[in-house]
């Protein structure tokens, strides 16, 4: 289904701008994710990513501007064509966002059950599955989110964004917090989990082993938009001192270096 | 993108089973295919799946294929799967090695005698609570004697600040509470008293009940429920975001930092919301009593002087302190028992507001026996 010739855009964002009082974060933002890609969305403290993630899932309501996601504008559509789109896209929150009073494997059967009308079996059945794609224990499905480490807990909340089987994924911060094994781990798992079932990963992040490890392309975002995107071996003939300080830097050299090792 | 509703066939082919898949097999549409997967899960011989028509899978509908194969190979079958585009098939693999070895597990069943197990482990429960609450009261006290020793050592800000939410704050709704209990009891008084003509007597009737008994008790459940449940959800809180933990290892004893001036504004307050809940309560029963039964203000006073002894107003006040400890103690305590999530927070809140009450009313019925036998 992915033509490579032709590519087809799962995320426009045109013309955005959110603003929160006199602060604007984002102005005349375009941005353009293709159908099946890991895209990383990168930038300075401050610059607006979780924002800009926030506002293309609907929890933050821009001033200006359209975002259309799998051909539906999701700020102007009706509340029933709404839904459709929100159940074809996972969201993992920086902290797992788990319902602390559910266990993990009720966690994941939440969505399943307000959208799908499976039998409660199939349900447990599929959510078991979910938790163990995500690399989780079996042990973990019956415990509460306070009682699993952070990185079990951003992989519960990995494992609930994918309950539905969607088509995008929305992840915030998802290495940040782990250790490196933990976070290469996690990253191998993004990167296997989107070969294995094609989806789209837009990914909020500041680790640069899991940019140059999973992501096909990189989006910078600075001065209010996306200053550049390209795949990540072009970033660093960017003439933006930001982006040559952040991709050229020890940590940038040290992760280009792993990853060449590595293959 | 509409999506082509999926379907299930069996047929027969020269002695092979043939379940045959088409369509969209994915996991919004599994619910209508359930009951035929579990058809197909029940052959037995040589079985084979053929994926040609599918147009497309998710990890649901791989799911369904992989269990479908496991069941029927379970069963002495022979499985094979035929067709189906590269992706689907690389997607039922994937799914096949993710599924977990073990089954899921079973709860066990105790059947009819589960209730003896749950009447063990509640009772088993309630003595450790029991315990770690005589433990803390412990170190409250210890807390608290330590601090009156050496005054200096004492939050005298954070002490102010819970006198005040404590104590100032619920002057008015304490104020209220105790004039309409003294405007009830001079109403429902008066018309009992009336029927033998011993209106006069109002003035005992209201002046005892609520010096002896009313003015501190419901002070004190008012005082529970306000209090109480702000004490358990801020200290719970606080256990919630491992502030607690950090005191620990910055050498601050929590007990000392959060416990012992919240307990010990509760000891100053209580004794002084409990007087004005009696100055209000004689009030509103002298107001009424004037009212429906003509007993005027001054003669209200007047037999109040006479026919009134002290000693009820004491043994009033003298609870107040008891009930004030009860109150925190059982607060703090409970914001200590928060673990892990907000959720626990609230239950806990829930806990602290309906023991502290209890107790409180069970502590009254302790101290009614004792000066009882005491004869004031």
């Amino acid at each position: 289904m992915v033509e490579t010739s032709q590519r087809d855009a799962v995320i426009k964002v045109r013309g955005l701008r959110n603003q929160f009082g006199p602060q604007v974060v984002h102005d005349n933002l375009d941005l353009d994710v293709w159908r099946g890609e890991v895209l990383g969305i990168v930038g300075g403290s401050g610059t607006g990513k979780s924002v800009l993630l926030r506002t293309i899932v609907g929890l933050n309501q821009p001033a200006a501007g359209s975002i259309e996601v799998l051909g539906t504008n999701v700020l102007t559509a009706p509340e029933e064509e709404r839904r459709q789109v929100e159940t074809r896209w996972g969201v993992a929150f920086q902290d797992g966002a788990l319902f602390s009073a559910l266990t993990v494997l009720q966690n994941v059967m939440a969505p399943m059950r307000e959208h799908l009308k499976l039998s409660t079996n199939l349900m447990k059945e599929l959510g078991g599955l979910k938790i163990s794609l995500v690399g989780l224990p079996h042990l973990a499905c019956d415990k509460l989110p306070s009682e699993l480490s952070g990185g079990m807990r951003k992989r519960a909340a990995l494992a609930r964004a994918l309950a539905l089987d969607p088509q995008i994924v929305f992840l915030d911060e998802p290495t940040a917090g782990l250790d490196p094994i933990g976070a290469a781990a996690y990253d191998d798992l993004i990167g296997e989990l989107q070969r294995a079932l094609g989806i789209t990963v837009f990914m909020v992040t500041h680790d640069l082993d899991s940019l140059y490890a999973i992501c096909d392309r990189i989006a910078v975002l600075a001065e209010k938009r996306v200053l550049v995107e390209g795949p990540i071996e072009t970033m660093t003939d960017v003439d933006h001192p930001w982006v040559q300080e952040y991709f050229t830097g020890p940590r940038a050299r040290a992760a280009q270096v792993k990853k060449s090792g590595s293959q | 993108m509409g999506v082509d509703e999926p379907h299930l066939e069996l047929r027969d082919d020269a002695g092979v089973k043939v379940v045959q898949l088409s369509g969209d097999l994915v996991t919004a549409h599994l619910g209508s295919l359930e009951h035929s997967f579990a058809k197909a899960q029940a052959l037995t011989g040589a079985v084979r799946i053929e994926l040609e028509g599918l147009t497309g899978i998710d990890t649901g509908g791989a799911w369904m294929v992989s269990q479908l194969r496991k069941r029927v190979a379970e069963a002495g079958g022979e499985v094979t799967l035929s067709g189906g585009a590269p992706d689907h098939i690389a997607l039922i693999e994937t799914v096949t090695q993710a599924a977990f070895e073990s089954e899921m597990h079973e709860v066990v069943a105790l059947g009819r005698w589960a209730w003896v197990e749950q009447l063990g482990k509640t009772a088993v429960a309630g003595y450790r609570a029991a315990l770690s609450l005589i433990s803390f009261l412990g170190q409250v006290l210890a807390g608290i004697a330590g601090a009156l020793m050496q005054p200096h050592k004492l939050r005298w800000a954070s002490l102010v600040t819970h006198m005040q939410d404590v104590g100032f704050s619920a002057v008015p709704i304490v104020a209220l509470m105790g004039f309409l209990i003294g405007v009830v009891l001079g109403f429902q008084g008066a018309s009992q008293l009336q029927q033998f003509g011993a209106e006069v007597f109002v003035v005992e009737l209201i002046s005892i009940s609520v010096l002896r008994e009313l003015g501190i008790l419901l002070t004190a459940i008012i005082v529970a429920g306000r209090s109480g449940s702000a004490f358990t959800a801020s200290v719970g809180s606080m256990k919630v975001q491992q502030e607690i933990d950090a005191m620990q290892t910055l050498g601050l004893d929590p007990i000392k930092v959060l416990v012992v001036p919240r307990v010990l504004a509760l000891l100053v307050m209580l004794p002084l919301l409990g007087f004005v809940a009696n100055l209000f309560g004689l009030f509103g029963g002298a107001l009424m009593s004037w009212v429906s039964l003509d007993v005027s203000p001054g003669m209200f006073i007047t037999r109040l002087h006479e026919n009134t002894d002290v000693k009820h107003l004491i043994v009033g006040m003298v609870k107040a302190p008891f009930f004030a400890l009860v109150i925190g103690v059982v607060a703090c305590w409970q914001a200590f028992q928060v673990q892990g999530s907000s959720t626990s927070v609230g239950r806990r809140t829930t806990s602290s507001v309906v023991q502290g009450i209890f107790l409180v009313i069970a502590l009254d019925a302790l101290f009614s026996i004792f000066f009882a036998d005491l004869g004031v």
